[in-house]
């Protein structure tokens, strides 16, 4: 289940079947059991737009293993099996869900144990039948908020959230950055004026000191491309122990702050 | 107009509360950090279009600067050669620039003055798009960076040249197939990080709306004038329009005055390229090996990809025509039957090229002459009382390097 215990919580971001699937298992395993409170499991897709050249690569790779939706709707299962009480997010670009079927994705990934869902590039207006979908099977919508985003739009995107909403600190694509932009608390600010949903913030959030920040506005930091990054350097067998420990840094953060 | 699905898709999209939809294609699948930025250039646009000062300085620039209206030519050589439809060949070839792309290019580049907006950004595919727009750049001074894959820098060096020489930064893309699906990835990217100065000039009736409709709008002047001159000529419509289709600029633009018009037949050429399989063309429509409806690049549309949603490689000699969606229009003209889409492939559309340079003294740009090869096919099937209408969307200076190594001259 989607919930922070501890301000501010922690969202970790791993693309699936980078380095491999097993692997991804293991890492997110490795993040639970050292505080992440929400995984999201990213879908790797051709055309990541929204994407730094990080997570790009390690689309990449995870596509040159073969790795489909249907690979980590397996992931997911399994992850669920072993850790109950955890956030899972599933985390994809729109094309996969629309060939895989949207129906048929939300009941398999409401099956596979599944909390919520992250579509990058759908926003709420087009969003209709994925929401209806969404609230049949019981999964937590999850929408992006941006810097740029008008009040009538953040309204709208936190109406139509569930679980918490995504806040992007900056504008850009994903990657890890050496400073917050002041962006990021003022788009945190302007949500909570229309909802009591935690605001989690990513985007860039990649050190100890990045999450100690955002938890003085948000309730939790999202951490993608600094984890990513770091599998990209670690081999296979120490990743999962690299992200533990990287992951337990970030913690470490909060509970000295 | 009906817009019945023809084929089963694999999970319809819903019913959306966005404009910009045609029949069930479009819509805007963009991160949220674009949205305010569509919203701001739909609105803009919509002033524009009311605006008649906007109007009456594009049309003095299209016919000042751009060299409009072009030539409608009655291309008798050909039409005796094939020996079937009389072959009218709209020049947008002679467009200072060398293709239609600078109708589009220029019609934005003024809505971004107008906007306030210094920072132009656009991607390439042949190259033209990316020339367009590094014309209007410096007509207008304002900073211009083109993004462009590597693959299409190496096919069309003579338009990286050309870009630089006009004052454009050139950024060559190296991820996925370095094509024009790339470009556009990298220009969004640029776009999402500096939406707040920069104006993305999109080159193809593609992408999130207001562009599929804003690009269609600018390019609407070539079927606006030859519907005047068909009739001016010949007292009648055409029977049959070929055009062809990577986005689908040139072709909607070339279509769009005659889609009331039932008699007239609207033809779309896609790239055949080497051969069926999906990464050897980029025939969207395609009864086997094309596309299916899918998301890529914030529109709705016909998508080459895998039964997993990966989107696929696509090959075509003609970097102009090697994407694997194409514009939600077509994808509604597609469906509806109004218009039918064929493809050509790569040895048609060069032995087009010499065809049509022989027979009236026109080089076509390999894009253009992927329509050249339908009438090639199409005219003699279609009686001497026939007419066949073809947008020569470009000329083919840019691919002589192509054409060298491709073509063998010697002996004829």
């Amino acid at each position: 289940m989607i919930e922070f215990k501890k301000k501010p919580g922690l969202v970790i971001y791993l693309t699936a079947g980078d380095p491999d699937l097993a692997t991804t298992l293991d890492m997110a395993l490795a993040a639970i059991d050292n505080g992440a409170d929400v995984i999201e499991l990213g879908v790797p897709f051709s055309d990541p737009l929204a994407d730094g050249p990080v997570i790009q690569r390690a689309s990449e790779r995870a596509l040159a293993k073969g790795t489909k939706l249907t690979d980590v709707l397996v992931i997911c299962k399994q992850l669920r099996a072993a850790r109950p009480q955890t956030g899972i997010i599933l985390f994809s670009y729109l094309n996969p869900v629309v060939r895989f079927g949207m129906e048929k994705f939300a009941h398999a990934a409401k099956d596979a144990g599944a909390d919520g869902v992250l579509l990058t590039d759908m926003i709420v207006e087009e969003a209709a039948e994925y929401l209806k979908v969404m609230h049949e099977v019981g999964l937590a919508p999850v929408f992006l908020a941006a810097p740029t985003s008008p009040d009538e739009r953040l309204k709208a995107i936190a109406e139509n959230s569930q679980g918490f909403v995504y806040a992007i600190s900056r504008l850009g694509t994903t990657g890890t950055r050496t400073e917050l932009e002041a962006d990021a608390e003022a788009v945190v600010r302007r949500l909570k004026q229309f909802t009591t949903l935690p605001i989690a913030l990513g985007f860039g959030v990649s050190t100890p000191e990045h999450v100690k920040t955002v938890g003085g506005f948000a309730d939790a930091a999202v951490v993608g491309s600094a984890i990513v990054g770091l599998v990209e350097k670690t081999d296979a067998a120490d990743a999962a122990k690299a992200v533990g420990e990287f992951v337990k840094s970030l913690k470490g953060a909060e509970i000295g702050a | 107009m009906s817009t019945t699905a023809s084929i089963v898709s694999p999970a319809p999209l819903p019913a959306s509360s966005v404009p910009g939809r045609f029949g069930k294609y479009g819509g805007r699948y963009v991160p949220e950090t674009l949205m305010a930025a569509l919203l701001e250039l739909d609105a803009a646009y919509a002033e524009a279009q009311a605006d008649a000062a906007f109007h009456a300085e594009l049309d003095g620039l299209l016919k000042e600067y751009v060299g409009r209206p072009t030539p409608l030519y009655f291309a008798k050589r050909l039409t005796e050669t094939l020996g079937g439809a009389k072959i009218y060949l709209k020049r947008e070839d002679l467009l200072h620039t060398g293709a239609h792309k600078i109708n589009n290019a220029l019609g934005q580049a003024l809505l971004a003055r107008r906007m306030g907006k210094q920072r132009i950004i656009a991607e390439t595919g042949a190259g033209q798009h990316g020339v367009a727009t590094a014309t209007v750049c410096a007509l207008f001074g304002m900073e211009c960076v083109v993004y462009m894959g590597e693959e299409d820098m190496r096919r069309q060096e003579l338009n990286v040249f050309r870009m630089r020489l006009l004052g454009a930064e050139v950024r060559g893309v190296a991820s996925g197939s370095a094509t024009l699906k790339d470009a556009i990835n990298e220009a969004m990217r640029d776009w999402v990080t500096n939406v707040r100065t920069t104006f993305y000039i999109l080159g193809s009736a593609l992408g999130s709306h207001p562009y599929p409709t804003m690009v269609r709008d600018f390019h609407r002047v070539i079927s606006k004038e030859s519907k005047r001159q068909i009739l001016e000529h010949e007292g009648r419509l055409p029977d049959a329009i070929v055009a062809c289709v990577g986005g689908g600029s040139n072709a909607i633009g070339a279509f769009y005055e005659y889609i009331p018009d039932a008699n007239v037949a609207l033809i779309g050429v896609e790239a055949g390229g080497r051969g069926t399989g999906l990464g050897e063309h980029a025939a969207r429509f395609q009864k086997i090996g094309g596309g299916i409806p899918g998301v890529l690049q914030g529109t709705y549309s016909y998508v080459l990809q895998d039964e997993a949603g990966q989107v696929a490689t696509t090959h075509s000699v003609s970097a102009g025509l090697d994407y694997a969606s194409v514009g939600p229009e077509h994808a509604m003209l597609h469906d509806s039957g109004r218009a039918t889409y064929t493809s050509a492939t790569d040895a048609e559309a060069l032995d087009a090229v010499r065809v049509l340079s022989r027979t009236e003294g026109i080089i076509p740009a390999l894009e253009s002459a992927h329509a050249v090869a339908e009438a090639i096919k199409l005219a003699p099937k279609m009686g001497k009382d026939k007419i066949l209408m073809v947008n020569v969307s470009g000329r083919g200076d840019k691919d002589i390097g192509i054409m060298t190594r491709e073509m063998d001259l010697t002996g004829k």
